[in-house]
């Protein structure tokens, strides 16, 4: 590992060698005030320089947290090289976070220094911070807002950044001597993973761990000095960890911050990113959009788009199964691409990609597909927090739409008796921080127990089912994930979310949202009137238009596996709710457990239901909400 | 010293008298807000001072000089801005073209210079759009920057307004209901930027405004108005316990 690394074996120390080697190279960008600034690799090492001494200043140590919060900026890494280059971990804490949240990870990873981008983040831990005894300092980096804020534990981030260079003139040799410290094994950075169940627990990573990760995904899809990446998913996440600050850190690449997350996709546009990886959703919403935009468009367009899409569809089939191409289906697919597949790349941005990724979650295969016939070779990563975020990845010349792929060089993966996938690699964690009992279980036998079900196939392609708890045994014994069903379904543009029950149940159910844009756009054209999302999905017509949607999904499934009525849900599965982590996935139990009498009424004889609620918004406010809801029925059961 | 000092102000138009003697003062960094049931005069206020009407009586002081009979641009030129009640935003055109239209009275180049986009010309145009970034960073309306203004939220115009307002760079911004229309949460932004405005750059702030709460949590200093003649004047919990703020708001009943 140290020979690719010239022997820096930590973050800090790669940031120097960086810094020596690609000196006025762009280390960073960010969109400020309308044009992309850089910030060179020196420049970026001395503002990381500046912070750590700043923190040191203030009391920093060895072994010490510093908790991030905030939206991606280059002071989000700065921050946290700085606390890595002074000995300390970094944590990150997701930045759309409620109170609670915030305030468990702060106080239980035991920062004395909280880095807080603005206003917002500083009035969620201002407003905490008698229960937070532990943190000495909230350091925030955007002033605007905070002017008149006076707390003797508030700093700016400009104002640390001067008592660093304070320190730097009295002992010069210091940062140096604090990165030369470092080492490969030492604790680098605590993920607090959101889980789909309890308390988040914090997954301890040392720089060994995220390091190998780095080098044995390059070795499997390369990445170059020259390549640009944009960073717009949250910081704290372990894949934006692993992209924006290992690898970037290993390779050298450019990291470009968007100028607010709401333009990220604009934004993703104007650089061209060489490398993306993003989870399912930004790939289904890049794939909804183009579907919303052709429904909108001039008819020659989408006359185009109908005719041309098939070629695709047929090509990317025949690379991916034959490995080539007849002459006639080539000389196609030029004048397709041609006139449809580079245009709408260029729309999205992804004409200059040669690495997309997705991981995360599943991704549905015909998503996979759609990508695969525009020509952008989306490739699916497999792993887990405790893993450094990487075990298996989908290899170049064997993309297969429903398996993860093999796993990446040095990693070893097999199935339990109980059909459990394990694994075990170098970049296996440490450890829970402060929690043994989940690491004893986690790492029983020497092996990391995802908690996922799978299997292996004959060409060592692993296939993952669903979360080990959430499998169902069908009437006729055959495993069946509901997972699955929900890809499937999620297919569909007008749908958004969908929860499959069916565990211990006679059949099969299904709780919907509706994706409200798409799904508002298609009443629009139908003159159909609505105002809330709440009225718009309890619309008859909303109904039997995605009942068309789910009998399609339902026609592709064993009648055992068929969903036999389903709800659309009165409002959007909302993290914030705690219905969903925040990296979006569902939280199956809990939201079985909340929407109880609406699936209870799903496998009684009731055609409707009366819902009287409360829902609470971010800001804590909550509205009543009061809706009747209505139960449809399946013929496609053969019930 | 008062940066705006209204002095015996009286508005008729033909029989109907809009404002009768209405004077009040206005100190430099204040957020003063004007309430009053509707009908009151608030918005002839407003338009005397931004210049749209001429008070047949009384005078407008604006920074120690008599602005009373200036033209609305000259006044603009003093540096006072202004908002309508009911969007008046060129439609047709984008959220950056219409701030940049906001920086028209800072530019001095004609049509020649400005036009082949040379020397001075060039340079006030880079100045210019610099300036106009920082609203938009500072009014969080990035991602809508090159949208075409009809295509925009109710909300979102609004605060397009306020931000070419802002491109001005006034000292004196006159706000004509600013949160009118709007959902709670697109109330709260507004009262969040306005705050910002009056905090960060340390604009004077006039504006009307119908939501009791807005008002009293942001003003500093409140002007009641009842058929055109001033019934109040003072911070705001001083104006909540005049008895006869209480008579125009409530009814005789509730007050007695």
């Amino acid at each position: 590992m140290s020979e690719a690394l010239d022997g820096a074996d930590t973050f800090p120390k790669l940031l120097a060698r960086n810094a020596e080697r690609l000196g006025a190279r762009a280390a960073l960008r960010e969109k400020d005030l309308g044009i992309w600034r850089e910030t060179s690799w020196r420049g970026y090492h001395e503002r990381v320089r500046d912070f750590s001494l700043g923190l040191v200043a203030l009391g920093l140590a060895r072994g010490g947290k510093v908790a991030i919060i905030g939206d991606n900026r280059p002071e989000w890494v700065i921050a946290e090289l700085a606390a890595q280059a002074a000995g300390a971990a970094s944590v990150g804490i997701y930045q759309d976070s409620n109170l609670n949240e915030v305030a468990f990870v702060i106080d239980h990873c035991d920062a004395r220094f909280v880095v807080a981008e603005d206003q917002e983040q500083v009035d969620k831990i201002l407003g905490l911070i008698e229960q937070l005894p532990k943190v000495a300092y909230v350091i925030y980096s955007d002033p605007r807002g905070l002017r008149r804020y006076r707390h003797e534990k508030l700093l700016s981030f400009s104002e640390v950044e001067t008592r660093g260079r304070q320190l730097l003139q009295e002992k010069p040799g210091l940062f140096e001597e604090n990165v030369a410290e470092g080492g490969g094994g030492d604790l680098a950075m605590i993920c607090y993973t959101s889980g789909t169940t309890g308390q988040p627990k914090g997954a301890m990573l040392s720089f060994a761990n995220l390091l190998t990760m780095a080098l044995s995904l390059h070795q499997v899809d390369p990445r170059k000095p020259s390549d640009e990446f944009v960073s717009f998913l949250p910081l704290a996440w372990i894949g934006e960890q692993m992209m924006s600050v290992a690898t970037a850190l290993a390779i050298g690449f450019t990291i470009n911050f968007p100028e607010e997350p709401e333009t990220a996709l604009h934004d993703i546009r104007e650089i061209g990113p060489k490398v993306l990886f993003a989870p399912p959703r930004i790939w289904e919403g890049l794939n909804s959009t183009v579907q919303v935009k052709v429904m909108d468009t001039t008819p020659f367009k989408r006359f185009l788009y109908e005719r041309l899409m098939p070629i695709g569809y047929k090509t990317a089939e025949l690379r991916l199964n034959e490995g080539r191409m007849p002459l006639g289906w080539r000389v196609l697919h030029f004048f397709a691409d041609l006139l449809l597949f580079r245009p709408l790349k260029d729309r999205l941005g992804l004409l200059q990609l040669r690495s997309g990724t997705t991981g995360g979650a599943a991704l549905g295969p015909e998503v996979f597909r759609f990508f695969h016939a525009i020509g952008v070779r989306l490739k699916q990563i497999y792993g887990q927090t405790e893993i450094s975020g990487i075990s298996c990845i989908h290899p170049d010349h064997a993309i297969k739409f429903h398996t993860v792929g093999k796993p990446i060089p040095g990693t070893e993966v097999r199935i339990s008796e109980r059909g459990e996938i394990l694994s075990r690699s170098p970049c296996v964690f440490i450890g829970y921080y402060k929690n043994e009992q989940a690491t004893n279980e986690t790492l029983a036998g020497g092996w990391l127990h995802s908690g996922d079900a799978g299997y292996l196939e004959d060409d060592g392609q692993l296939v993952v089912i669903d979360r080990l708890k959430d499998v169902l045994r069908l009437a006729d014994g055959t495993q069946f994930s509901p997972q699955y069903i929900e890809n499937r379904l999620k297919f569909s543009p007008y749908l958004k979310e969908a929860v499959v029950i069916g565990k211990d149940r006679p059949y099969l159910t299904a709780l919907v949202c509706i994706d409200s844009a798409v799904v508002g756009k298609w009443a629009e054209k139908n003159k159909i009137s609505y105002t809330t999302y709440t009225d718009l999905s309890a619309k008859p017509q909303v109904y039997d238009l995605l009942q068309r949607e789910i009998d399609k999904v339902n026609e592709t499934l064993p009648i055992a596996a068929r969903i036999r009525k389903f709800v659309l849900l009165y409002k959007e599965l909302d993290a914030d709710d705690e219905e969903l982590t925040r990296t979006r996935k569902v939280r199956r139990a809990f939201v079985e457990e909340r929407y109880r009498s609406i699936v209870s009424a799903l496998y009684g004889d009731d055609e409707r239901i009366a819902i009287d609620t409360t829902i609470k918004f971010q800001d804590g406010k909550t509205a009543r909400i009061q809706a009747n809801l209505s139960v449809r029925r399946l013929e496609a059961g053969g019930a | 010293m008062a940066l705006l000092e209204i002095a015996n102000l009286s508005l008729r138009f033909g029989g109907v008298t809009a404002l009768q003697d209405v004077s009040f003062a206005v100190a430099p960094g204040e957020l003063a807000a004007i309430i009053g049931p509707n009908g009151a005069g608030k918005t002839s206020l407003l338009n005397c001072v931004s210049g749209v009407y001429r008070p047949q009586k009384g005078t407008i002081r604006f920074d120690g000089r008599d602005v009373t009979r200036m033209k609305p641009a000259a006044r603009t030129r003093l540096g006072i801005a202004r908002t309508f009640q009911n969007i008046a935003l060129f439609k047709g055109m984008t959220v950056l073209d219409n701030l940049l239209i906001g920086r028209h009275c800072h530019q001095k180049t004609g049509v020649l210079a400005g036009g082949l986009y040379y020397g001075l010309g060039q340079r006030e145009e880079i100045r210019d759009r610099e300036r106009i970034e920082e609203i938009i960073d500072f009014l969080e309306i990035q991602p809508i920057r090159k949208q075409v203004v009809h295509t925009l939220a109710y909300g979102l115009q609004k605060r397009v307004e306020l931000a070419r307002a802002l491109a001005l760079d006034p000292r004196l911004l006159l706000l004509d209901e600013p949160m009118a229309g709007m959902n709670a949460e697109e109330k709260e932004d507004m009262a969040r930027f306005i705050l910002d405005v009056s905090d960060e750059r340390g604009t004077t702030i006039v504006m009307i405004e119908h939501d009791m709460g807005v008002v009293m949590d942001l003003s500093h200093h409140v002007v009641v108005l009842n058929f055109g003649r001033k019934i109040a004047d003072g911070t705001p919990a001083e104006v909540q316990h005049s008895a006869e703020v209480q008579l125009a708001y409530l009814g005789g009943e509730a007050a007695a």
